[in-house]
């Protein structure tokens, strides 16, 4: 019998064109995501050297990071920058032949929102894309991870990548969470747990009965920020939950073909007895709501928790780190986070703005109104998603509570177009990333959950979204 | 690409860990289509007040840093995002090598595609670099010989032979690559019938 292999070593096994001396391999790219960041260098590259895109049809281009979230967007970008390179994107995919979803388009998105919702995203696939939260689609069994420009002008030339394995780590999360307590509460527990370099050099695998209850959202959100933690890519072992969520999209299998991918995807869980290298245990149980304080991911702790003290932490580094983040945040040591009063609300993002997001942002808003201190805005995480939502009646709830229900984007998870945060700004945030000036220079972002945001919305600070599930509101009480 | 052999200059400390890519430089810099001119970008936020004046206590607005080859910085360089922009920025500024404890995976991979040599070394040894480049000391990176010399010490450190080898003769990966095309295409022709679904659009 051949040894016990993980997840990954078998898709890494299958995808390796030739293997070289030095131990690097020449490794194959099945699906390519482009968005207009990051590609315009690879393109000009291609068309200096004469070269063509390999495979268009395995590559799928989207402009997310730039575009307006507002409804006059049609109009067209303002900004010229923005504009100039949206456009050179719609030129670039013209010229080389490359699947585009326009703004125009329902089926525009976040990167990594529409992979998978068109069922580009499959089990035992490589996909890259030049962004870092590419690891989202490793909720799908695939191996999925971010590249820089050049490497993305090597794929669209190649279709594959000069790669070296990476270490493998099993993360098992076993038993029930809380109510209250979803996906995002689990990985930011995981990256409190391990820290922002954690995961460096690993591709991280998601074991456990608490992984495996995930919904494919879930999945999605938990891979999505394997990346703060370090690691390149996440995985999660594909089943039933999987498939189904697969079968019938666009891009998916289809025919005799489903039943021959199924049967395929079903021999790449890891192995009984396959070994990693690294092993982080967490119980579901002890995981409480998350929030940051501090300026990266692993700068979290519970909502229960307070604001550290870094005259107790001996690590100099460490120390300095914290001084500098609390000096940024504008948070004093040992204050209760539930004191923290937050003017801004966003909702979305490649971690949090799918259907399953919105759901429980409403099931909170639902009866309440958005504090009157606070602007808060939703923003969906494709047009299909929106779509949904309003097919659902979700708009309607949000508009009532006074949300800003917008069109799809990044919109002000990195702030490239007009949705940033003001100097000082405190902002409860569903996306992945609390660096300075990540949401607009000078702006305080605070990490959390969908639940957690709006419970932070209707309040007008950061709360425990458990004490409102706990306490439905009261007819007197909506409305107000 | 740009070569890199040997880099002798005047190194500015950064002494902070977990550089991120944002403070590198910010994302309303990233609407280029262009590789270059990032350099007046490169940490944006530590190095202009909002108005655009010069923070005089950052360490790129003191001379002689203006002037820096090498900046030395603490673990974790480099996290975030995969913005190429990050290398573009240090080579444009003049930046040629970093050296740092440790490195975000993305970054030390983007640095090697432009010229740009991130070098690791351990702990003690940055921590006398970084006191050494305070002191304005010059530093010498020679990756053929694989060292680092400063103030009479010398520091060797590791690197992959292959992006040793590229890194020196300034080759160019995709050509490397295309010279392997006929596996490239036996790959895809065994995959296409084992896994038609994979090319089915
Ligand atoms: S939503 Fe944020 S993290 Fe996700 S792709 Fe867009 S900018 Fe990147």
């Amino acid at each position: 019998m051949s040894k016990p292999r993980t997840l990954f070593e078998k898709i890494w096994g299958s995808h390796i064109v030739q293997r070289n001396d030095d131990g690097t391999c020449i490794l194959y790219i099945d699906r390519h995501l482009v968005h207009e960041v990051t590609s315009p260098q690879a393109f000009e590259g291609l068309r200096l050297a004469q070269r063509k895109v390999r495979r268009p049809d395995a590559t799928l281009a989207v402009a997310d990071h730039n575009v307006p979230t507002s409804h006059d967007r049609l109009k067209g970008i303002t900004d010229p920058e923005s504009r100039n390179q949206v456009d050179t994107l719609e030129k670039n995919v013209k010229e080389f032949g490359i699947e585009y979803f326009g703004m125009k388009d329902k089926r525009q998105g976040i990167v990594h929102v529409i992979g998978p919702e068109q069922g580009m995203t499959q089990p035992g696939m490589t996909i890259v894309c030049g962004d870092s939260h590419t690891s989202t689609h490793g909720a799908f069994g695939a191996l999925a991870f971010g590249i820089g420009t050049s490497e993305v002008e090597h794929v669209l030339a190649t279709q594959t990548l000069l790669q070296r394995p990476a270490k493998n780590m099993r993360i098992t999360v076993d038993g029930e969470l809380a109510v209250g307590v979803t996906a995002k509460d689990i990985v930011l527990a995981i990256i409190g747990k391990i820290g922002t370099a954690g995961g460096t050099g690993y591709v991280m695998e998601y074991a456990g009965s608490a992984i495996r209850k995930l919904s494919m959202e879930g999945r999605m959100t938990v891979c999505n920020m394997s990346i703060e933690a370090g690691a390149r890519a996440g995985l999660i072992a594909p089943d039933e939950t999987t498939f189904a969520y697969l079968k019938g999209r666009p891009l998916a299998p289809q025919g005799a073909d489903w039943d021959k991918a199924v049967a395929y995807w079903k021999t790449l869980p890891s192995d009984a007895g396959a070994t990693y290298d690294k092993e982080i245990v967490l119980a579901a149980k002890d995981i409480a709501p998350q929030v940051t304080w501090g300026t990266n991911p692993e700068a979290v702790a519970p909502i229960t928790g307070v604001v550290p003290n870094p005259e107790e932490i001996s690590d100099e580094g460490r120390k300095d780190f914290i001084k500098r983040a609390l000096e940024y945040m504008g948070l004093k040591p040992g204050t209760k986070l539930t004191d923290v009063t937050i003017d801004k609300v966003f909702i979305g993002s490649c971690t949090n703005s799918r259907i399953e997001d919105l759901r429980e942002v409403a099931k909170i808003a639902k009866g309440r109104k958005v504090a009157a201190n606070v602007y808060a805005m939703i923003v969906p995480g494709s047009g299909l998603v929106k779509e949904q939502a309003e097919k659902e009646g979700l708009d309607k709830i949000f508009i009532e509570s006074g949300f800003d229900w917008r069109e799809a984007g990044c919109s002000m998870c990195l702030a490239m177009n007009a949705d940033k945060l003001q100097p000082g700004e405190r902002c409860a945030s569903t996306s992945n990333r609390n660096f300075e000036g990540r949401q607009g220079r000078g702006g305080r972002t605070h990490l959390m959950s969908p639940a957690m945001a709006a419970a932070a919305a209707v309040t007008g600070k950061l709360t425990d979204v458990r004490e409102l599930v706990a306490k439905p509101v009261t007819p007197a009480k909506a409305g107000v | 690409m740009n070569k890199f052999t040997t880099l002798s200059g005047i190194a500015a400390p950064l002494p902070m860990v977990n550089v991120d890519t944002d403070a590198i430089i910010p994302k309303q810099f990233l609407k280029t289509i262009e590789r270059t001119g990032l350099g007046k970008y490169l940490f944006n936020d530590l190095r202009f007040t909002p108005e655009g004046t010069e923070k005089p206590e950052f360490v790129l607005n003191q001379e002689p840093y203006r002037k820096a080859v090498v900046l030395v910085a603490k673990e974790n360089f480099g996290c975030g995002s995969s913005r190429e922009h990050a290398p573009w920025a240090l080579m444009d500024f003049g930046i040629h090598a970093v050296i740092a404890p440790s490195f975000a995976d993305i970054f030390y991979n983007n640095c090697f595609k432009n010229g740009i040599l991130p070098v690791t070394l351990p702990k003690e040894a940055v921590e006398t670099l970084l006191k050494a480049a305070a002191e304005k000391k010059e530093i010498t990176v020679d990756l053929p010989n694989q060292r680092v010399v400063c103030d009479n010490k010398t520091y060797s450190f590791d690197v992959e032979p292959f992006r040793k080898h590229c890194l020196i003769n300034g080759l160019d990966d995709i050509g490397l690559t295309l010279e392997h095309e006929k596996n490239i295409a036996a790959y895809e022709k065994e995959q296409k019938g084992k896994q038609p679904w994979l090319y089915a659009t």
